[in-house]
């Protein structure tokens, strides 16, 4: 039985490689790299709006009247980043007078549940837009261009492998995610430092480029890698995997390809008696309480949930009929640095809410992200 | 063959010793030769904290296994204690002195609904409590909203996070270990030394038998559902104390709290378990876990390893039952 | 239970069980009716939108079908959500876009699902675990060899074969159509093979099956192999649907607790002995209905899962309330 899995799954790996998609990808790198460093165009106190490069997509043509219906295929629910989306999302929809009803589905995480939400909604929904957030890029590929082919859609976060969609909103993305940690590690940790660098889980792509990129500098920054663990993003086991490491030797920084599980790897340092060496975490609340009661040397980079906005916006630009930027929609992705880090820290809201939420002008803040 | 010949050997021998003590003196020889560091009080007073939830879960389990049924919802339960916990204190530290004992009520709450529906609405308990898992997990984001609002303040996560320093022979005691000695000593008294442990195995083993023997069948097995919840929400307490507000802290400890569980020997279907073994069980199996991470195997290994020992363990422990006629 | 008890006491006369599965599919169907006409979107009431529903749960209901053979059996199978992730990875990498290797990939994925029922019956029936053990290893096994090697989608489905999941004929997906088939061959399988009726002996009670000359191990591995093969035909499914396959697809759509849900609201009892092809099949449209009066309603996705979690025991408790036996 062992074997013949085994043989399956070296069968597998011998295979795999030619087609998995590839997370090092020199030129992105580069591309992203710049994107971090251009000066996006639109309004600067509204990065939800602004866009990185110029190209715009006409939709005066798609024929969508308002008040339009749109319905948005959602991924899930399932963690706190994507909640605070999801209420962006909501409450700037009751921005939009174009927008008449707003039906939403939830794929609670997963992709054969998503397809059979979007071919639902192309069955009887009497959408005018779609939104989607997909799941998975490469398995909802299929019901997207499905959709295209009915009515103008929108597509944000994750992509999709086909160019039918009017938009595809999102933030720079993993590779700068990475870069930025891993610059800032770079020039406040000496030469030959050791560096942990904790990741959630493999092979989801927005996370893989990340590590590829962050990995990439500390390596050419002469850093020491002492491990890449994987936490499951869960606290206790992030708490007991960065116990054993100190356990073992000094650590001088820490990489996490995402901030949710900072605290607990913090609270490591400070249980076991060390001091808090340079961390990069998110732009979560907790982290960024953390970083200013404790001082900490630290960074917080950011995948905004303001894209969420954005989306609508998109969708409202297509039923009014203005250009909107595309077929990408590149958003800003700043960091949270030590400058401004006031800015964002909210003892008001919750631990879990993401402050790059670009919410707090809404009608309804704090209370609908549940804040006090 | 050999191997076969040789346990046999061993178990003729010492019949009275749980193979759970022997496989878990083992890993920790094991971890010892692999970590020297492990010896020292840092060591294995981290190892106990880590295995503290799990061990109360798995004593809790051993009372619902040994009644003859199943305890799926501890894992939901765990979030809904954290996430709950979080929203009730809302940052007050002298909040905790209620809400604990508000959390332990949900704990024995669950238990009584689940045997409730187990006993009366007579589903079986495998369904009743996979039910109970999904409720109390949409439960628990429906409270919150999605994220848990506040903070855990620091008199709540005393019991999960703190130690007792300058306490002679081990430098320090973390509280959760104080914990886990006195809840799993608690449910140890009240499996072997009373008459409900006795009431307990005697429906797991054979419930109508039990019935014409005069126990009330289904106050007990209520009262083991109710014993599982309760260690449920303990356990959560420990773990939001360890590591704070998250929303899937709980996620796959029901089906660890079963594989401690039968390490230590319980009997699925009923009729046996054991509260110190599965104790043993539950410290094997974070025992196990440890010393994967100590040899940098990457988590794919850790599950077939995983896979494997739970598959041997109850064949092992079926092809003991033969040999011995139990 | 034993045998005679089984046996229905009268053969006229209304038999509850025989009509459960059907009341709560026709009350699912109800509350789906009435959701769609007070929310006023009477256009989710169309033969389209059936069939969209009908569509919704295949790979669930392919896999709920070999379910509800093993908990024939009173055995169980909890690694289906794993090898459905596996064989469909299997055999998106072997296929690679390559129409001429449709054949080989689809052979590769069955042995392996057959390998696999081989295997949790040996364990079940010779080793005398227990199979909720025995399965849950098995889940962990083929998860981590399959995560060992690949972390993404994996390979490619050529369009030829996406036509199992996307191809249509009249106004019928050929997917549907195959669930159908399966299901009355499961049907004919039950009703009219000795092997049906030897099933049911072993379920209702294994010792007696054993004295009336069955050999009880061999049903109970050839009742793991139709779950295992069943399974990798959702995999083969979904592999087809996603037009690749991923390590994560099986336990994203969490096919190990939600087959066997499935199974029991269709009125197949967790014991063994009891239940049938055609209630499974009415537990998978349960299932879609429900999704899809959420959907409908915009159910709030926390409070969906509260809901479900109260509808799964309440299904259950609306066979079970009636029985007189002690369970656990």
């Amino acid at each position: 039985m062992k074997h013949i899995l085994m043989a399956t799954g070296a069968l597998a790996l011998s295979l795999a490689p030619l087609h998995a998609q590839n997370f090092d990808d020199p030129e992105e790198f580069a591309k992203q790299q710049e994107q971090l460093a251009a000066e996006p165009m639109g309004p600067a106190d509204q990065p939800w709006l602004q866009h990185i490069g110029d190209a715009m997509v006409e939709t005066a043509d798609l024929g969508v009247e308002a008040p339009a219906t749109v319905c948005f295929s959602n991924a899930g629910v399932n963690n706190p980043w994507r909640v605070v989306g999801y209420t962006n999302m909501t409450e700037e929809v009751a921005n939009h007078e174009s927008i008449g009803e707003f039906i939403h589905v939830d794929a609670e995480g997963s992709d054969d549940k998503q397809i059979a939400d979007i071919d639902d909604l192309l069955a009887g929904g009497d959408c005018d837009v779609m939104i989607v957030s997909p799941n998975t890029t490469a398995a909802l590929t299929p019901a997207v261009e499905r959709a295209c082919e009915a009515m103008p859609v929108i597509v944000f976060d994750r992509g999709v492998n086909t160019d039918c969609p009017v938009t595809f909103v999102h933030p720079v993305g993993g590779y700068g995610f990475g870069i930025q940690g891993a610059e800032f590690i770079a020039d406040n940790v000496d030469e030959g430092g050791n560096v942990l660098m904790l990741r959630i889980l493999p092979g989801v792509d927005v996370l893989e480029t990340r590590y590829s990129a962050g990995r990439r500098i500390l390596d050419e920054a002469g850093l020491n890698i002492v491990g890449a663990e994987f936490t499951d993003g869960d606290n206790a086991k992030t708490k007991s995997i960065v116990e054993d490491y100190l356990m073992r030797g000094e650590i001088d920084a820490v990489w996490m390809d995402a901030g949710a599980t900072a605290v607990a790897a913090i609270e490591a340092f400070e249980d076991s008696g060390y001091e808090i060496p340079v961390f990069v975490g998110e732009d979560q609340q907790d982290f960024l309480r953390k970083w200013q009661d404790e001082g900490l040397t630290a960074i917080a980079p950011t995948y905004p949930t303001f894209q969420w906005r954005t989306a609508v916006i998109a969708a409202a630009h297509v039923i009014e009929g203005e250009a909107v930027p595309g077929p990408e929609w590149v958003l800003p992705q700043p960091a949270i640095t030590q400058d401004n880090l006031d800015e964002y820290v909210n003892p008001a809201m919750p631990p879990l809410h993401y402050a790059m939420c670009g919410c707090e002008d809404m009608a309804n803040y704090p209370g609908a992200w549940g804040g006090n | 063959m050999t191997e076969r010949t040789e346990t046999r050997g061993l178990f003729s021998r010492l019949p009275q010793i749980n193979p759970v003590w022997v496989l878990l003196a083992a890993l920790i020889v094991a971890i010892i030769f692999m970590n020297p560091g492990f010896v020292e009080p840092t060591g294995y007073m981290n190892f106990l904290k880590r295995a503290a939830p799990l061990a109360i879960l798995a004593a809790g389990q051993v009372y619902v296994i040994t009644s003859g049924g199943f305890d799926l919802s501890v894992g939901s339960l765990i979030t809904l204690v954290v996430v709950g916990s979080s929203m009730l204190t809302n940052n007050d530290p002298t909040a905790t002195y209620w809400v604990i004992p508000v959390m332990l009520g949900i704990g024995l709450g669950t238990g009584l609904v689940n045997g409730l529906v187990v006993c009366f609405l007579r589903v079986p308990s495998l369904i009743a409590t996979l039910g109970m898992m999904i409720t109390l997990n949409g439960l628990a984001f429906m409270w919150s909203g999605g994220a848990p609002r506040g903070y855990l303040p620091d008199t709540f996560r005393f019991f999960g996070r703190e130690l007792i320093r300058d306490v002679p022979l081990v430098r320090f005691i973390p509280v959760s270990v104080i914990v886990l000695i006195v809840v799993v000593g608690l449910f140890a008294w009240l499996m072997h030394r009373t008459n409900l442990g006795r009431q307990v195995h005697a429906i797991g083993d054979n419930p109508v038998a039990a019935r014409l023997a005069g126990v009330s069948v289904n106050r007990t097995r209520i009262t083991a559902f109710m014993l599982s919840g309760l260690s449920g929400a303990i356990a959560g307490i420990l773990l939001g104390g360890f590591a704070g507000v998250s929303t899937d802290v709980g996620t796959g400890y029901e089906l660890q709290a079963i594989t401690a569980a039968v390490l230590g020997g319980a009997q699925l279907l009923g009729g046996r378990g054991s509260v110190p073994a599965a104790l043993g069980g539950a410290l094997a199996l974070t025992a196990i876990f440890t010393l994967l991470n100590f040899l940098g195997l990457p988590q794919p290994v850790r599950q077939v390893v995983q896979g494997l020992i739970l598959i041997a363990a109850v064949a092992l422990a079926m092809h003991r039952r033969k040999q011995t006629g139990t | 239970m034993s045998l005679a008890e089984d046996t229905p006491p009268r053969k006229t006369g209304f038999r509850f069980e025989r009509w459960a599965p059907l009341i709560l599919l026709g009350g699912a169907l109800v509350i789906y009716v009435i959701v769609a006409l007070a929310t006023g979107q009477a256009q989710y009431l169309t033969f389209d939108n059936l069939i969209a529903i009908l569509g919704r749960s295949i790979a669930l209901g392919i896999t709920a079908v070999g379910q509800t053979f093993v908990i024939l059996v009173a055995s169980i199978d909890l690694s289906v959500a794993s090898l459905i992730s596996a064989t469909a990875v299997l055999a998106s990498v072997v296929m690679d876009g390559s129409p001429a290797m449709i054949v080989p990939a689809v052979l590769a994925a069955l042995v392996l699902g057959g390998v696999v029922g081989v295997t949790n019956g040996i364990v079940v029936s010779v080793l005398k675990v227990n199979p909720l053990i025995a399965t849950l290893g098995m889940s962990l096994i083929i998860q981590g060899c399959l995560s060992a090697f690949v972390s993404n989608f994996a390979g490619e489905v050529p369009a030829a074969f996406q036509v199992f999941a996307y191809g249509e004929v009249g106004p019928f997906p050929i997917a549907l159509l195959f669930l159908a088939g399966l299901a009355v061959l499961a049907w004919i399988v039950l009703r009219f093979t000795k092997f049906g009726s030897d099933m049911y002996a072993v379920g209702g009670n294994e010792e007696a099956a054993r004295f009336a000359g069955i050999k009880t191990g061999r049903i109970v591995v050839l009742s793991h192999v139709i779950c295992s093969v069943c399974a990798a035909i959702a995999g083969l499914y979904l592999a087809s649907r996603l037009r690749s396959g991923a390590p994560w697809i099986g336990s994203d759509g969490v096919y190990d607790l939600e087959s066997i849900a499935v199974v029991v609201i269709g009125g197949t009892v967790l014991a063994g002995g009891r239940g049938g092809i055609w209630g499974t099949m009415a537990g998978m449209l349960i299932f879609s209905l429900i999704d899809s009066v959420f959907n409908i309603a915009g159910v709030d996705s926390f409070a969906k899962q509260v809901l479900r979690g109260i509808i799964i025991v309440a299904a259950v408790a609306f066979y079970a309330i009636r029985s007189k036996r002690i369970v656990a």
